[in-house]
C-alpha cells in the first residue's frame, strides 16, 4: 500500500494541526472539567469545511477525501478527545449512511445543512437491551398512511444533545429478527421526539451522551432511510466507517500521549538527570511510538480501502481493534512515566487516558472487533 | 476590481536564525513560512472581496519552490496566484525587487478600482521599503502600517498605527497600502480551499516575460544590480536583565541617580 500523501493532504495536515493547537488545545481541559459541549469550536471547523470533508461539492461538502477526514480526527484527538468525537460521529454516523444510502431528494434535503455544520447530527442504534447484540431492537416503526410512528429509547447517543439530524433505527417488523431494522432521517423537531439525561462519563467529557425518547413521534413516510427492512444492513456498513474514524481518534490519543511524555521527560529531572536519559525512558517511548505507527498504518490503510471503494470492513476492524488497545496502553504509560504528575489534573495524560478507554467500547467493542475480524477469516 | 497582493517566503525566524559565512541567511536549513505580515494583507484582501467580489491576485518573487505557498494562500481564498521567478532576478535587493514587483503588477495591471497591498516587512530583511518602493515606481499613493482599512466608493479610509498615535487617512483608487498585524487575524486555510487550489489559475513570470517592461533593466536588477552590499550580519548580544526600581520618592531617585554616577553615566 501507498502512503504516500497528496500534496492536498499534505496541507490539509499542516491545517488541522495549526487548528488544533491553536483553537482545540487551549479549550480541552477546561471542556473535560466543566462538561461542556464546545459549540464554539464546532462553528469554527464548520466554517473550515471540517463538518464535511469527504464528500462531493454539489452536497455542501469540502471535496475532500476519507484519509484526509481520518487525518482530521487524528490531528484533534492529539489535543481533545471529544473535540475529535464530535467530527467522527456527525461525519462517520450520520453524513456518510444518508450521503451513501439516501435519495437524492434526502440528500438535496440534509446533506447541505449537516457537511456545512449548520447543523450537527447523530446516530441513534444503541438501546439499553440492544448494545454489541444491535438486532435485539426493540424501538418501534410502525406504518399509518404517510407516516411511520416510533415508540421507544436510544441510550448512550453521542452529540445526541446538540444535534439536530438523527439517522436512527428501529423494528418495522419484529417476526423478520434483522431483516426487520429499518433505518430513519429524524428531525429533532418531530412530534414525539425527546432527548433525555446526559450521560456523566469517565473520558470524552465534553461530547454530549444521552438518551433519545420517542413517543408516538411522527416520522413522515419519505424519511425511511433505504429500503424497509434494510436497516441492519445500513447500520453495520456504517459502522464500518465509523471504526475509521474512531480509531483516528485513538491514533491521535495515543500520539499526542507520546508528544506530551517527550517533553515532560526532556524537562523532569531525577537523580541529576532528565528522565529522558534513563533507559527505561528511552524504551517506553520507543515501543509507544512503533506501536502507535503501526496503528498510524492500519487506520490509514482502511481509509485509502474506503476511499477506493474497495472491501474494507476488516481493515477497519484491525484499525480500530489495534488503534483502541494501543492507545489505551500507549496513554496508561505515558501517565507512568510522569509518575505522580502524570495523575493529577495539572497535565493532560490522565484525561487523555481516561479518553482512550471509551475508543476500546463504542462503535463496536474490541470484541466485536475480533468477531468481525475472525468472521472475514472464515472462522466459525 | 482587483486586489494584488505581494506575498513572500521567508525563513522562519521565531525559531533559531542560521547565518551563511558571508553573511547571508542559511534559508535552507530553516523552514520556509509566508511572510506575517503578507497574511494580514491577504486577509483584508479576501475581506475586501467578501464585501465587493473583488478578484484577488497574488504575486511572489521568488524561486520555483515558493509555488506551494502561493497554493497555501490560495487554499485561504485568493483566486490566482503569480510567481515572478528567474536567475536574472535571483539575488535582488530590495530597490532591485520592487522594481521587478512593480513591472509584474504592471503587467497585470492596475486599474482605477484596484488596490495593491503588502505586509508592512519581512522578517527576514525587516526593511519595509518594498511596498513603499513599488507604490513609488507604479506612481500609486501609499498608506503604510494599516492597522484598519474600510472601503466605500472609491475611498478608502486607513487608520495607520504609529508609534506614538494612530493617523486616519482617506486615499483614493488605485493606491498601495502595507498592512500590520494589528489589522486582523489570518484566517486558516479551509479544507475546501485546499482541494481547489492546485486547479485555480497559477502563472510563472519569467525574466522572457517581464524583459521588455520599462522597468526591467539589466543593470539594476539581480545580484549585480542591486546597490545594496551585506558588510556583515551578526547575532546582537543578548542585553542582561534590567534593574528596576519601584516608587517616585526622592530616596529612590537618590539610588538611581547613585547607580548612574557609579557607572560614569552621569
Amino acid at each position: 500500500m501507498d502512503f504516500h500523501l497528496t500534496k492536498e493532504q499534505e496541507m490539509v495536515r499542516k491545517m488541522y494541526r495549526e487548528f488544533a493547537e491553536t483553537e482545540v488545545k487551549p479549550l480541552a481541559e477546561e471542556i473535560d472539567e466543566e462538561e461542556r459541549f464546545p459549540m464554539e469550536t464546532v462553528e469554527k471547523m464548520a466554517k473550515l469545511g471540517m463538518m464535511g470533508i469527504y464528500f462531493p461539492k454539489e452536497y455542501g461538502g469540502a471535496g475532500g477525501d476519507v484519509l484526509s477526514y481520518a487525518m482530521c480526527v487524528e490531528e484533534l484527538a492529539k489535543v481533545c478527545g471529544t473535540t475529535a468525537v464530535i467530527v467522527s460521529a456527525h461525519t462517520s454516523l450520520c453524513c456518510a449512511p444518508i450521503f451513501e444510502h439516501g435519495t437524492e431528494e434526502q440528500k438535496k434535503k440534509y446533506l447541505p445543512d449537516l457537511l456545512s455544520g449548520k447543523k450537527i447530527g447523530a446516530f441513534g442504534l444503541t438501546e439499553p437491551n440492544a448494545g454489541t447484540d444491535a438486532s435485539g431492537q426493540q424501538t418501534t416503526a410502525v406504518l399509518e398512511g404517510d407516516h411511520y410512528v416510533l415508540n421507544g429509547s436510544k441510550c448512550f447517543i453521542t452529540n445526541g444533545t446538540v444535534a439536530e439530524t438523527f439517522v436512527v433505527f428501529a423494528m418495522t417488523d419484529k417476526k423478520l429478527g434483522n431483516h426487520g431494522i429499518s433505518a430513519f432521517i429524524v428531525e429533532k423537531s418531530f412530534p414525539g421526539f425527546y432527548v433525555g439525561k446526559h450521560e456523566k462519563k469517565m473520558g470524552i467529557r465534553g461530547s454530549s451522551t444521552c438518551d433519545l425518547i420517542f413517543e408516538d413521534c411522527i416520522v413522515p413516510k419519505e424519511n425511511l432511510l433505504g429500503q424497509e427492512g434494510k436497516g441492519f444492513k445500513i447500520a453495520m456498513m456504517t459502522l464500518d466507517g465509523g471504526r475509521i474514524g474512531i480509531a483516528a481518534q485513538a491514533l491521535g490519543l495515543g500520539e499526542g500521549a507520546i508528544n506530551e511524555a517527550i517533553k515532560y521527560t526532556q524537562e523532569r529531572v531525577q537523580f541529576k538527570r532528565r528522565l529522558s536519559q534513563f533507559q527505561n525512558t528511552q524504551f517506553q517511548l520507543a515501543d509507544m511510538h512503533t506501536r502507535m505507527q503501526a496503528a498510524q498504518y492500519l487506520v490509514y490503510a482502511a481509509a485509502m480501502k474506503k476511499q477506493n471503494h474497495e472491501n474494507y470492513s476488516m481493515d477497519a476492524a484491525m484499525a480500530k481493534l489495534f488503534a483502541a488497545e494501543s492507545a489505551s496502553d500507549v496513554t496508561r504509560r505515558a501517565v507512568q512515566l510522569f509518575g505522580g504528575y502524570g495523575y493529577t489534573r495539572e497535565y493532560p495524560v490522565e484525561r487523555m487516558m481516561r479518553d482512550a478507554k471509551i475508543t476500546e467500547i463504542y462503535e463496536g467493542t474490541s470484541e466485536v472487533q475480533r468477531m468481525v475480524i475472525s468472521s472475514h477469516l472464515g472462522v466459525k | 476590481m482587483k486586489i494584488i497582493v505581494c506575498v513572500k517566503q521567508v525563513p522562519d525566524t521565531s525559531g533559531k536564525v542560521a547565518v551563511n559565512p558571508d553573511g547571508t541567511l542559511n534559508r535552507a536549513s530553516m523552514a520556509a513560512i509566508t511572510n506575517p505580515d503578507d497574511l494580514n494583507a491577504v486577509e483584508a484582501a479576501l475581506v475586501l472581496k467578501e464585501q465587493t467580489g473583488a478578484e484577488v491576485i497574488v504575486v511572489s518573487m521568488g524561486p520555483p519552490p515558493a509555488e506551494g505557498m502561493l497554493r497555501e494562500v490560495m487554499a485561504r481564498g485568493v483566486d490566482r496566484a503569480i510567481l515572478v521567478s528567474a536567475r536574472e532576478f535571483g539575488g535582488s535587493d530590495t530597490y532591485a525587487t520592487s522594481q521587478i514587483l512593480a513591472a509584474a503588477i504592471d503587467k497585470i495591471g492596475v486599474e482605477k478600482d484596484d488596490i495593491v497591498m503588502c505586509g508592512r516587512q519581512a522578517i527576514d530583511g525587516d526593511t519595509a521599503q518594498v511596498g513603499p518602493q513599488i507604490a513609488e515606481k507604479l506612481g500609486l499613493p501609499q498608506v503604510s502600517y494599516a492597522a484598519e482599512i474600510t472601503k466605500e466608493g472609491d475611498t478608502i479610509t486607513v487608520k495607520r498605527m504609529l508609534e506614538d498615535g494612530y493617523m486616519t487617512i482617506k486615499v483614493k483608487t488605485p493606491c498601495l497600502i502595507t498592512c500590520i498585524k494589528e489589522l486582523n487575524t489570518p484566517r486558516y486555510m479551509s479544507v475546501g480551499g485546499i482541494y481547489e487550489c492546485y486547479s485555480k489559475p497559477y502563472e510563472i513570470f519569467d525574466y522572457n516575460t517581464l524583459k521588455d517592461h520599462p522597468f526591467i533593466d539589466k543593470d539594476t536588477i539581480g545580484l549585480s544590480g542591486s546597490p545594496t552590499n551585506i558588510l556583515t550580519s551578526f547575532t546582537p548580544p543578548q542585553k542582561g536583565a534590567g534593574m528596576m526600581l519601584e516608587g517616585a520618592d526622592k530616596a529612590t531617585c537618590d539610588k538611581l541617580a547613585g547607580i548612574l554616577a557609579a557607572k560614569h553615566m552621569i
